[in-house]
């Protein structure tokens, strides 16, 4: 059947009148595919979506930097606790397990070693924690505009990177004042945390995915991110704790699951580009592992991976976020 | 009338466009109370039972409806409080997924609802900025757009500087309002959004309700106050428990529905 005469047209009448018989007894949602109506709220083609999420960009970061400024608001120092968290982060972790519990072990310049490792695990738990959220915290602004919904996780791990960015001023501080000398070899810093970007965005889509259905989520992942973290070897060397006799030599399947946790690639992947002095430790000691081509090769799959297989999760729920 | 066919109950009018087609829609959902005794022990045994919220009721909102809206319609549902109203417009907007039937739409519909607050902690200035961005304009078009939304808010001095949870509900609404209908929408559904308003404001948003309407787009309204309905709709659907209880011109519909009510 050709499609009818819009509204207006002149002759449209007369077509009417030249028998063709209209759609008699048509079901309502016939009559609706005819006009090209479509399923209220039906997730695009994954093309336009990503074509939408990319149109979006301005968005993200005016959302991310929004988010930024009022996280402060209410407080006297204002966005100087940008800077203090994780100064303070570092002093209370030096002071447990640098002074308390002694977790050094030989690990030179172990000040740079913590700070590196609590900013750079910092940075991705806490886009997993508040990328957890990110969906049920913005519920109203999901229910008022329509929007690809990705782009709340996605603005959740750029607020991050913006945090991130301000603490490797006081993370730069402390190499240089200890004494690290520049090189060429800390711009490959630069893609370390473009390659954690990736991963962290991949993550907390997931786990946006998941709180947003499911609140319980974020009730667990405090827990869940305490315990990555001991594993991850933000606070002590996991690297010597697999010298040759060690527990963990004993099990290497332990060992090589250890060695291809996210959490500890970019950790230590960002020691070995930041640290001259780590990196001659972990290269000079006997029977440490230290693969640093090894962490590079992780760092670049799990990225790949994590990107790809979150958004797709994420996108797969699409028309079921704000609902209820 | 041979172009008239009727399907059901539906009639539908072949030489207009349709925008909205709302084809036998069951909303069914669940309400969720707080459950229980309310303490751990209580709902430990419930996990271990394997029992859903003893509080969880299930709701049967809408019950069958089915009609078609046109494009440079403006409809105005109304009934009584608990009647399906909003669950209408959240199923429309696609918030609420059918249980059976469905929802058709030409493009995407945006609901204005009255507790929508945008950002509540970000000033009136930045939640412009961030609406109109996320509805899909350019920074440039923001900008143009910023001056006009706040004219149209028409908000006090200084306030658009404060951070929107200072607002009073009537300011907010005005916001929103305005940010929202600084693009132009295909379907827009508003639910008691305007009730806050003062009367300068009404005069103003129902003028934009009209320019939105001739930019072929379609508008619903929940209203509650009568004569905002009638005078900004001019098609009326009054709805029941969940089911079409009258549907067609505002002055008969609003006159049968306030004999009915009593009023």
């Amino acid at each position: 059947m050709s499609h009818p005469e819009r509204l207006g047209s002149p002759g449209g009448e007369s077509v009417g009148t030249i028998a063709e018989p209209p759609h008699v007894n048509e079901k309502l949602s016939d009559y609706a595919a005819r006009y090209g109506l479509k399923q209220s709220a039906a997730r695009p083609p994954l093309r336009k979506y990503i074509q939408d999420v990319w149109a979006r960009r301005n968005f993200i970061w005016a959302f991310a930097s929004a988010k930024n400024i009022s996280m402060y608001t209410e407080s006297r120092l204002g966005q100087l606790w940008q800077l203090l968290t994780p100064l303070l982060n570092v002093a209370v972790y030096f002071l447990i397990f640098g002074v308390l519990l002694n977790t050094k072990r030989g690990v030179p310049d172990f000040i740079p070693f913590l700070v590196t490792g609590v900013f750079m695990f910092g940075f991705t738990q806490r886009s997993i924690t508040s990328g957890s959220k990110s969906v049920g915290d913005n519920l109203s602004l999901i229910r008022a505009l329509h929007f690809p919904r990705a782009t709340l996780p996605l603005a959740i791990a750029v607020v991050e990177l913006q945090q991130l960015l301000l603490s490797l001023v006081v993370l730069l501080a402390i190499v240089l004042a200890w004494g690290e000398p520049i090189t060429p070899h800390m711009l490959l810093f630069v893609p370390v945390v473009v390659l954690q970007l990736m991963f962290n965005v991949g993550a907390s889509l997931i786990v946006a995915r998941l709180g947003a259905f499911n609140r319980d989520i974020t009730q667990l992942l405090p827990f869940v991110m305490r315990t990555w973290l001991y594993l991850s070897g933000v606070i002590f060397s996991l690297p010597s704790l697999m010298k040759a006799g060690s527990k963990l030599d004993q099990h290497p399947w332990a060992a090589e699951l250890l060695k291809a946790n996210p959490g500890y690639v970019y950790v230590e992947l960002s020691r070995h580009v930041m640290l001259g002095k780590y990196r001659d430790y972990v290269h000079s000691e006997p029977g440490v592992p230290h693969s640093t081509t090894q962490l590079w090769l992780y760092a670049f799959a799990w990225a790949g991976v994590a990107l790809v297989a979150g958004f797709m999760f994420f996108y797969r729920a699409e028309e079921r976020y704000g609902r209820g | 009338m041979a172009d008239t066919k009727v399907r059901g109950a539906v009639e539908i009018d072949p030489t207009r466009e349709p925008i909205v087609v709302v084809d036998d829609l069951h909303i069914i959902y669940r309400v969720f109370g707080a459950g229980g005794k309310g303490n751990a022990a209580s709902a430990f045994s419930r996990v271990l039972r394997r029992q859903n919220r003893p509080s969880m009721t299930e709701v049967h909102a809408i019950k069958g409806l089915s009609f078609v809206a046109y494009r440079g319609e403006a409809v105005g549902i109304i009934g009584t409080n608990g009647s399906g109203k909003s669950t209408l417009l959240k199923a429309i907007a696609g918030l609420l997924p059918p249980h059976s039937g469905g929802v058709y739409t030409d493009g995407q519909p945006s609901l204005l609802g009255v507790n929508a607050a945008l950002m509540k902690d970000l000033t009136g200035e930045r939640n412009i900025v961030l609406g109109c961005l996320a509805m899909g304009m350019s920074p440039q078009e923001t900008k143009a757009k910023y001056k006009e939304i706040v004219d149209f808010a028409g908000l006090k001095e200084g306030f658009i500087q404060y951070p929107m949870r200072t607002y009073s509900s009537g300011m907010g609404a005005r916001l929103r309002f305005a940010i929202a209908a600084a693009k132009t929408h295909d379907v827009l559904l508003i639910d008691e959004a305007l009730a806050t308003g003062d009367a300068k404001f009404k005069v103003k948003s129902k003028r934009r309700i009209e320019e939105l309407r001739r930019e072929a787009g379609a508008v619903f309204l929940v209203a509650h106050q009568l004569d905002v309905v009638k005078e900004t709709c001019d098609r009326v659907i009054w709805i029941d428990e969940g089911r079409m209880h009258m549907d067609g011109d505002p002055d008969e519909v609003i006159a049968a529905y306030i004999e009915a009510t009593g009023k």
